[in-house]
């Protein structure tokens, strides 16, 4: 092995990453056990967060502003909506201060630092299980009561683990490129948290697509998110705007965006340390 | 057969002083500007050596700068020098966490690092979860831990709280059980950094062993320490670092007389530098030598002196000293007490002289620790460490032998009968 001031720009480390494969599986199972010791109501409270916002949605949206919900009921409309949002927004805000948050460990130990924010996009995903038996659950009931809707179930058993495997994705390289960029300017973090609120209201989540008005609909269009949500809720409600177009943007979206965040965090993982 | 599993080839890397906020988007654009015209670093030229002592001129610094060595398979490498002298720079670069400015390494082999045991330690985790956890980030596989848990658990002796969150246990405890879980590591070289300052003298025998016992296995150990015991019982090659540079490279023995020669203290006479904040402290202290230049004749009587500025009056003040050898192992302890006569109570420049009327210390470099304190409130107003060097000859002493220096620390008194 050589150590060098500077590496190639494809130099990645990957074949590392899987070395350490054990490291990823641990971290995960780290982060899970450590946020329930020593609460009562333990994973319950990935339930109860869920369900308030989109009642909130509901109440807001549907039931005051008297926004469309493309002619399905509001409730499920809103947590077909937020469920995807809500793991892609969590990746983003937790890997996007990987270096700050680790600055501790890494500043001792070598160890393919990807490693953390490829646990933590892992760990988030049994947050969104929970949200998403949430999700079910609503959808059984309203089946039950003979709602409008149409799951279409082929699409929703081979694509469901793709779209979730691109929010992933797309949350942690967009997540990764924003924590190599604050190791030296601290500023972007606080845009994050501001920004993956603003950006909620950039995708159709608590609006459908197919009342977005012509002018701005290319823009929100270019919006990688827009694909993969739209997408969700077609396969789980059987309504929306779904077009392979839009899911296929996504698509090389997520992937370009991986791919930057991936190179970027390679090339500060070297030597952060001196600067944060 | 051995062969040379760590390489390095001029070495350097520079950091840049102060805050690093506003300016470096400026200097970076710089940089960037210097970088696509196809010039060298601006700022990689004003760098200057890495003293911590002096007011630097420029914002940045090599704290490495054209460091070569090599170290062979299975020999335990020490690397002494002072705080600030670059050791623990050189041990980062070398297991990776962060990369040098210039230069190459090269290793063969998997890499370990023990700077800091017990990093990466999750406090609301169990003793048993953080053995996994500390293996993952050490670079082993789940099942090398699990094969090797019981040799763990048994050599940190925590077999009790293993299912106990790691946060209820004391700091010993959570460093004996780090540092099981490094020594089993199946890694070809091993960098220990200060650990074993922390945890008892038992465990700190068992660590040595471990230590002793890698390097018969043939794995290599990059040693670290300021305890120059461990480094001389340790070591058998040693890289002596001094502001950056590798100031020599060789034997251990050399390597520490050079350390303790050139970093430790000048001469016999200690003179405060500085004003410190606390309420008393040493201004001056002299070991008054029986030949010139600090030398002293073996048997004759020795005194101290020391001045000390008083700013507050002290009720309860104590002071003692310790004659060290030259691995800093005390050999003499002298004190005196308020209580056995007034001392330092009232402001202003007190001297006290301690004579000892016939000290045998052997043949050796030796040099002086003091401690001066409150004996009421047991807190310490100031301590010295490694002042006055001064050195024991035995020139006088009639001997059909030769004397062998090192062969013992102190000479008594003696009867032989009939």
């Amino acid at each position: 092995m050589v150590i060098q001031p500077r590496n190639g720009w494809l130099d990645l480390h990957l074949a590392d990453l899987w070395r350490y494969r054990d490291l990823v599986l641990m971290f995960v199972k780290r982060d899970f056990v450590a946020v329930y010791k020593q609460t009562i109501l333990g994973p319950i409270w990935f339930f109860i967060q869920p369900l308030l916002t989109t009642l909130t949605f509901t109440i807001i949206f549907s039931g005051v502003a008297k926004m469309s919900t493309d002619g399905l009921p509001p409730l499920l409309f809103y947590l077909a909506g937020t469920t995807p949002w809500n793991y892609f927004a969590t990746c983003l805000t937790k890997t996007s201060t990987t270096f700050k948050d680790n600055a501790n460990l890494f500043g001792k130990v070598y160890f393919p630092r990807l490693a953390t924010p490829v646990s933590i996009v892992i760990s988030t995903l049994i947050q969104f299980g929970i949200q998403f038996l949430v999700l079910l659950v609503a959808l059984a009931w309203h089946l039950w009561q003979g709602s409008p809707i149409h799951p279409n179930w082929v699409a929703m058993i081979l694509g469901s683990p793709l779209l979730v495997l691109m929010l992933g994705a797309l949350g942690l390289g967009t997540g990764i490129i924003v924590s190599s960029l604050t190791t030296k300017y601290r500023d972007l973090a606080f845009l994050v948290t501001f920004g993956i609120q603003l950006a909620m209201y950039a995708t159709p989540v608590v609006y459908p697509l197919s009342t977005v008005p012509e002018k701005y609909r290319t823009w929100l269009e270019l919006n990688p998110m827009t694909g993969i949500i739209e997408a969700f809720r077609f396969i789980y409600l059987g309504a929306g705007s779904f077009s392979w177009d839009l899911l296929g943007w996504s698509a090389a979206c997520t992937t370009m965006i991986l791919m930057a965040g991936i190179i970027i965090f390679n090339r500060v993982e070297k030597t952060f340390m001196d600067t944060v | 057969m051995s062969q040379t599993v760590i390489e390095v080839e001029n070495i350097a890397k520079l950091y840049r002083l102060g805050e690093v906020t506003t300016g470096t988007l400026s200097h970076d654009l710089n940089r960037w500007w210097h970088k696509i015209r196809g010039k060298d670093d601006p700022y990689a030229q004003v760098g200057q050596t890495n003293d911590r002592t002096r007011k630097s001129v420029s914002d940045y610094v090599w704290a490495l700068k054209d460091i070569n060595f090599k170290v062979q398979q299975g020999e335990v490498l020490g690397i002494i020098g002072r705080n600030g002298a670059g050791k623990s720079t050189l041990l980062k670069l070398l297991s990776r966490v962060t990369s040098p400015t210039q230069g190459t390494i090269k290793i063969r082999g998997r890499f370990a690092s023990l700077l800091e045991v017990g990093t990466g330690f999750h406090p609301e985790l169990t003793g048993r979860e953080n053995v996994y956890l500390n293996g993952a980030i050490l670079g082993m596989t789940r099942r090398e831990i699990s094969s090797k848990l019981d040799e763990i658990v048994e050599f940190s002796g925590c077999a009790a709280y293993l299912d106990t969150p790691v946060k209820r246990y004391s700091s010993g405890m959570k460093v004996r059980l780090a540092f099981a879980v490094a020594a089993h590591l199946r890694s070809e070289i091993l960098i220990v950094d200060e650990v074993l300052a922390v945890g008892d003298i038992e465990f700190q025998k068992k660590c040595m062993g471990k230590m002793g016992e890698a390097t018969r296995d043939g794995r290599t150990v990059l040693f670290v320490s300021h305890n120059m015991q461990a480094i001389s019982t340790l070591t058998t090659r040693c890289l002596l670092m001094r502001r950056g540079t590798c100031f020599f490279e060789g034997s251990t023995h050399e390597a520490i007389a050079a350390y303790l020669e050139n970093e430790v203290s000048s001469g016999n006479e200690y003179v405060s530098s500085e004003e410190k904040s606390g309420i008393a402290q040493l201004v001056r202290a002299k070991v008054e030598t029986s030949e010139p230049s600090g030398t002293h004749v073996h048997g004759q009587p020795l005194k101290v002196h020391f001045e000390v500025e008083v700013k507050e009056p002290l009720q309860n003040a104590s002071f003692s000293f310790q004659i060290t050898d030259n691995l800093h192992q005390p050999i003499v302890h002298a004190w005196i007490f308020d209580s056995d006569r007034p001392l330092l109570r009232t402001v202003g420049r007190h001297k006290i002289t301690c004579t000892l009327p016939h000290p045998r210390l052997y043949l050796g470099n030796y040099c002086i620790n003091t401690y001066l304190a409150d004996s009421r409130s047991k807190s310490m107003i100031e301590s010295l460490e490694s002042i006055c060097q001064f050195r024991i000859e035995m020139h006088n002493q009639h001997r059909e032998w030769a004397w062998q220096e090192n062969a013992c620390k102190y000479t008594e008194e003696w009867n032989w009968e009939p």
